[in-house]
């Protein structure tokens, strides 16, 4: 499907392979400044590995004190305590985790059913201006996206939200929503986290389904699908493995934020089930803690944190390498 | 069905550089490294890091001093931990804090011995937001404790209603707010509570940061504040500069005399005033006047610190920052009221110009 753009018109025209490799050789040969080129790209490309390399290096050793120190406990225990000296980042972890998942359970639906609407149903004077919208909320920066939830979100919540989940739903029986609701909690950073994540997940997805071929559409249709039939066994199923990728690019998104979440978490380090109970996140902590951070265990935890949580960044990245893989072999078989 | 996937293969490689820049862009140093052969060449130029607490004093300070002598003094305002690491990398001509260094700090100094030099005296109030009060509430250092534990949790307790007679409670609950990055305003009010009560000294301590038993964090003063305005029944503690630009309500606090008083410029520097009888030239100045003594004391007081190496290397920087110490203390305090900071007694000021002659210029 990808290399439909110029086919052999004549017979016995397509080259043969072992004649094709020869020849970017002798073109790669050619000249001094094919050498340079070459050079350059390579160093380019080696670059990135690099210094990827040298970051894990530098953040391994100097996190070794506090990991030497506390060993499997640092992951753990719940207790950070700086005066004392203990720290465990479990909390920290948990929180990370927890508010990230939240993000994509709630942006997930919701931005593949815009990338739907916008590749098949939008008329087009409305697809232009709710694609850049929805683009545009990427482009907010992250602590006006805080300032927003302490002031917009976490009323909303404390108000109309929770009492119609607690009361209305009747959820307050379940210990997701039990306990005393401040207002910042681990729902309110899912909820920004989601809002955050939402552009990067629609935007790829409606890419990926404008990719589908027009011909797969035509083909469901001429079959007599209705058009919901031809989105759902046509269009979906050969967009899923781009889909896939692009919450996986929302969740790198989740993962990472530190500013809007530290705004409207609580940054309390305790573990909790209840989604209305403040938490803390791995990236909130090291921003919070690090500039007045003395003592040498001290800043060793931190980085430690650092060191957690760029781990799980690659875990979730190589979870969404297999994932887009086995799609699309299940897909091609 | 491949073409979507480059695009798609590059924005994940983004995100997972982002991802990860997110937690490293603040590693240790900045380039403030401008001392060492180069400036000695070019005199007139000194630079700082350290607290942001006292950063709008400081740099009116700078400005003013600049303005007056030429000399420009370029300062950092990263936390007082990343000052305390600068100047005991030498990286900085001087440092800046909140809470003194301790002992193992000043042993791991590369420059030798460094003298701690108060500038002024900063306050941390009590904040809350109880619909319908007009007086100030009265509190005291037990009351505090016992509530930043979580051992009283209701406002209309009766520890708290039989020190405010008259006062209509409410029935609710009490939300602590606490500040959750490190800063030399946990650090005061921690330590205030560590010297009145056993039980406090005993849990949590005394910190930049410490691990709160109860309560919400809040980022910075204005987090805290947000949250305690936002939130009927809700309390915390921030700084009386930022609690008076924002007109909010704040407590006044039980002193070591037993008077309830209100956080005022005069009742700050009263504070001071009450050990400054205590201290002489060559004196550690690493003092708390936490509960000071002092019957117009407000006791949840504290110095700020500019930390200064006792041998200074460079003749001509090492006299050009005494030159700027002693000016701050024979003119520069007079603006610190106006920026809501407490200038120090003048009986203070007086023993640091004398403590001044302990810097030796030219080192060795």
């Amino acid at each position: 499907m990808s290399t439909d753009a110029s086919p052999p018109l004549v017979p016995g025209q397509a080259a043969p392979p072992t004649e094709s490799g020869d020849l970017s050789r002798s073109i790669a040969s050619s000249g001094a400044g094919d050498r340079v080129y070459t050079g350059l790209t390579t160093f380019f490309a080696l670059c990135i590995p690099l210094l990827l390399a040298f970051l894990a290096l530098e953040i391994g050793r100097a996190a070794w004190p506090a990991f030497s120190r506390f060993g499997l406990g640092f992951i753990t225990s719940s207790e950070w305590n700086v005066p004392a000296g203990r720290f465990g980042a479990a909390p920290a972890i948990f929180g990370t985790i927890v508010s990230s998942v939240i993000a994509l359970v709630l942006a997930t639906p919701l931005a593949i059913g815009v990338a739907i609407f916008l590749s098949e149903f939008a008329p087009p004077w409305l697809q232009q201006p709710v694609a850049f919208l929805v683009d545009l909320l990427a482009a907010i920066p992250s602590v006006v996206y805080g300032l927003w939830g302490i002031f917009v979100l976490i009323p909303l919540l404390r108000d109309p939200v929770i009492p119609f989940l607690r009361d209305t739903l009747h959820l307050g029986a379940t210990p997701f929503f039990a306990g005393p609701a401040y207002g910042p909690s681990m729902l309110a950073a899912g909820v920004i986290l989601a809002i955050m994540s939402l552009p990067y997940i629609s935007a790829v997805s409606r890419e990926v389904l404008r990719a589908v071929p027009r011909s797969q559409r035509e083909a469901a249709l001429a079959l007599g699908a209705t058009r919901w039939e031809m989105i759902w066994d046509a269009v979906l199923p050969n967009a899923r493995s781009g889909i896939i990728g692009g919450v996986i690019l929302g969740l790198g998104r989740a993962l990472g934020e530190t500013m809007a979440v530290t705004m409207v978490i609580g940054n309390r380090a305790e573990i909790s089930a209840s989604l209305l109970a403040p938490g803390y996140t791995m990236a909130s902590l090291i921003a919070n803690e690090f500039s007045e951070a003395t003592s040498d265990l001290h800043l060793s935890a931190l980085m430690a944190v650092g060191g957690v949580l760029f781990l799980i960044t690659i875990v979730v990245n190589g979870i969404a390498r297999w994932l887009v893989w086995t799609v699309e072999r299940g897909a091609a078989g | 069905m491949n073409r979507p996937k480059p695009a798609f293969g590059l924005l994940l490689a983004v995100a997972a550089s982002l991802a990860v820049a997110g937690c490293t862009s603040e590693s240790g140093k900045t380039p403030a490294d401008t001392s060492g052969s180069a400036s000695t060449k070019t005199p007139g130029r000194l630079t700082g890091a350290g607290a942001t607490f006292p950063y709008p004093i400081y740099s009116k300070w700078f400005s003013d001093y600049a303005a007056k002598t030429g000399v420009k003094i370029n300062y950092q305002s990263i936390g007082s931990g990343g000052g305390i690491r600068q100047l005991s990398e030498e990286t900085v001509d001087f440092g800046a804090s909140d809470a003194p260094m301790n002992d193992t700090e000043l042993a791991a100094a590369k420059g030798g011995p460094i003298l701690h030099f108060p500038t002024v005296l900063g306050a941390v109030v009590v904040t809350y937001n109880i619909p319908g009060l007009s007086a100030p509430l009265r509190l005291t250092s037990a009351i505090l404790a016992d509530i930043f534990a979580g051992r009283v949790t209701k406002w209309n307790a009766s520890a708290v209603a039989t020190l405010n007679p008259g006062v209509q409670l409410p029935n609710s609950d009490i939300l602590v707010v606490h500040r959750t990055d490190g800063s030399g305003t946990t650090f005061i009010f921690t330590s205030y509570l560590a010297a009145t009560s056993p039980a406090w000294k005993a849990g949590p301590g005394a910190g930049k940061e410490v691990a709160w038993p109860v309560g919400l964090g809040g980022k910075g003063n204005e987090g805290v504040a947000g949250q305690v305005k936002q939130t009927p029944g809700a309390i915390g503690y921030i700084e009386l500069a930022y609690a008076n630009q924002n007109k909010l309500p704040y407590a006044a606090i039980q002193n070591s005399t037993g008077a309830f008083v209100v956080p005022t410029i005069a009742s700050v520097t009263a504070a001071a005033a009450s050990i400054a009888d205590t201290l002489s030239a060559s004196s550690d100045y690493r003092v708390s006047v936490a509960n000071a003594a002092g019957k117009d004391a407000y006791p949840i007081s504290s110095m700020t610190w500019l930390l200064v190496y006792k041998n200074q290397r460079d003749s001509v920087k090492g006299k050009e920052l005494v030159d700027f110490l002693r000016w701050s203390y024979e003119t520069g305090y007079e603006s610190a009221a106006a920026l809501d900071y407490a200038p120090l007694p003048a009986k203070l000021r007086e023993r640091l110009i004398a403590r001044l002659g302990m810097i030796s210029l030219g080192g060795a």
